[in-house]
């Protein structure tokens, strides 16, 4: 295990999970919202907003997926160093980290039940680039209509079928987050 | 401050709340379960939004805390001097300063922005809790979105009252989707749940939290021919004169006299000091 394995949690931990907490539910509670999380510096292969959010929700009492691209020695020793957060596989997963086409398929994940919709999995889809916004979403926590970046439409349009079952999702692109809850109708843009 | 913890609860109750929150936040107008703490109140008093300020509350953050719409009530005080102590942060009693706002029963006069957040103090969260007492059946009900025994209930004031007599607590349908309890603020401030803020409700005792996107659609459940209405008492305020603010009423003396004031005490304040003058002003202080 490297030093750097040790290093990069937060420098005061709960102050600042407050603090990136506060964006997290912010960026949630307003999907179209981009905001800068900060605070945890991941070791390469998962960026410093993953990182972050990971650090400000995970502990051992919530499963882990790490999709094939970034599942690495480094980011599971730091994660377990710094959450001791259990690894799971994706049909178990509270939480579910990597690049959208690793993270495929979506059915894999758990969606609640009817009675528990909150018995759900959460994902985090890493990009490396910053798309241009193809999607026009609706519904709780938009005034009127916001527009994002989606890394495809008609998946997004099936998981809000499920409502108020199914996935939530959060964007990380270096230190930029934001999220696209189940509730929110979205539909292809021009 | 340093013998607590950061705004008093551990670190892993606070993100097993947050991520409660989120789920909340996720699903407007369900009720998450969470493991609801012992807090060094009693339940009734708040343990619930308590616990979602704690795991709210930054320390940049500036807390307001309102009992009735009253910022100088025992609870009020008791709270925001809890947060003074646990998390070292600045409260206030104006509306307009606040980014946090604890509330039992109220939403404040002054329009909230983007920047604040409502937490609100819930005793009951099971909307239909006095209509099906056995958990297990409301799950089902909220799952199956039968809420016709709801509108039941409303259909039976009107039968014996000639009207819709609930006056707090009064259901709405958020997101066209669950049936949720506002809390019991009155009914004259459920068209303001729709609004720009987030709004977070807590249930101590209970061990539930729900919450509201900003400008999540909230309807209040009504008739077609019995519709909602935001209902006061028909008066103004005799101290500020505001003709749009819910009002308290109060009893002066064994003679029948009594005065209405708002229930909002910094919004009152406010008017006051703006110069606006009721019908006692200047009599009570």
């Amino acid at each position: 295990m490297g030093a750097h394995v040790f290093s990069g949690g937060f420098a005061d931990p709960a102050v600042d999970a407050a603090r990136a907490f506060r964006t997290v539910m912010s960026v949630l509670a307003r999907p179209g919202e981009v905001q800068n999380l900060a605070g945890g510096e991941p070791p390469q292969g998962l960026s410093c907003a993953a990182g972050t959010l990971l650090l400000t929700l995970c502990d051992p009492e919530t499963g882990i997926f790490l999709a094939p691209d970034v599942d690495r020695a480094e980011v599971r020793d730091w994660l377990t160093f710094h959450t001791n957060a259990p690894f799971v596989s994706a049909e178990e997963a509270d939480f579910a980290v990597g690049g959208w086409y690793e993270l495929m398929p979506l059915t894999q994940y758990r969606t609640g039940t009817a009675e528990y919709p909150d018995q759900s999995a959460t994902l985090i889809v890493e990009s490396s680039v910053q798309g241009a916004k193809n999607a026009i979403l609706q519904g709780p926590g938009i005034n009127e209509r916001a527009e994002m970046a989606l890394p495809d439409i008609a998946r997004f349009q099936h998981n809000a079928t499920l409502y108020p079952q199914g996935l939530d999702f959060f964007f990380t692109y270096g230190s930029q987050i934001y999220a696209l809850p189940r509730s929110t109708h979205v539909t292809p843009k021009g | 401050m340093s013998d607590y913890n950061f705004a008093y609860l551990d670190e892993q109750t606070k993100r097993m709340i947050r991520r409660a929150i989120l789920k909340g936040l996720a699903i407007p107008g369900y009720q998450v379960p969470f493991a609801s703490r012992e807090m060094p109140m009693p339940y009734g008093w708040g343990t619930g939004g308590v616990q979602v300020s704690a795991a709210t509350l930054t320390p940049e953050d500036t807390l307001k805390v309102i009992d009735q719409g009253a910022d100088d009530t025992t609870n009020a005080v008791s709270i925001r001097k809890f947060f003074e102590n646990t998390a070292g942060i600045v409260t206030t009693e104006e509306t307009t300063k606040a980014s946090v706002i604890q509330t039992r029963h109220r939403i404040p006069e002054t329009d909230l922005n983007e920047d604040q957040i409502l937490v609100y103090q819930v005793p009951i969260p099971e909307p239909l809790r006095f209509l099906e007492p056995r958990e297990t059946e409301t799950r089902k009900m909220h799952s199956l979105q039968e809420y016709g025994l709801m509108h039941v209930k409303l259909y039976e004031d009107i039968s014996q009252h000639g009207a819709i007599a609930t006056s707090y607590a009064y259901p709405v349908k958020v997101a066209g989707r669950y049936v949720m309890d506002p809390s019991p603020i009155p009914k004259f401030d459920n068209p303001k749940l729709t609004m720009a803020a987030i709004q977070l409700f807590g249930a101590g005792r209970e061990q539930r939290i729900y919450a509201l996107p900003p400008y999540t659609e909230v309807v209040s459940l009504d008739f077609d021919d019995y519709p909602f209405e935001a209902s006061k008492a028909a008066h103004t305020c005799d101290l500020c004169g505001a003709e749009h603010s819910y009002l308290d009423e109060v009893i002066l003396d064994d003679e029948g006299n009594r005065m209405f004031v708002c229930s909002d005490t910094d919004f009152c304040a406010k008017r006051q000091s703006a110069g606006h003058k009721g019908r006692l002003a200047g009599e009570v202080a």
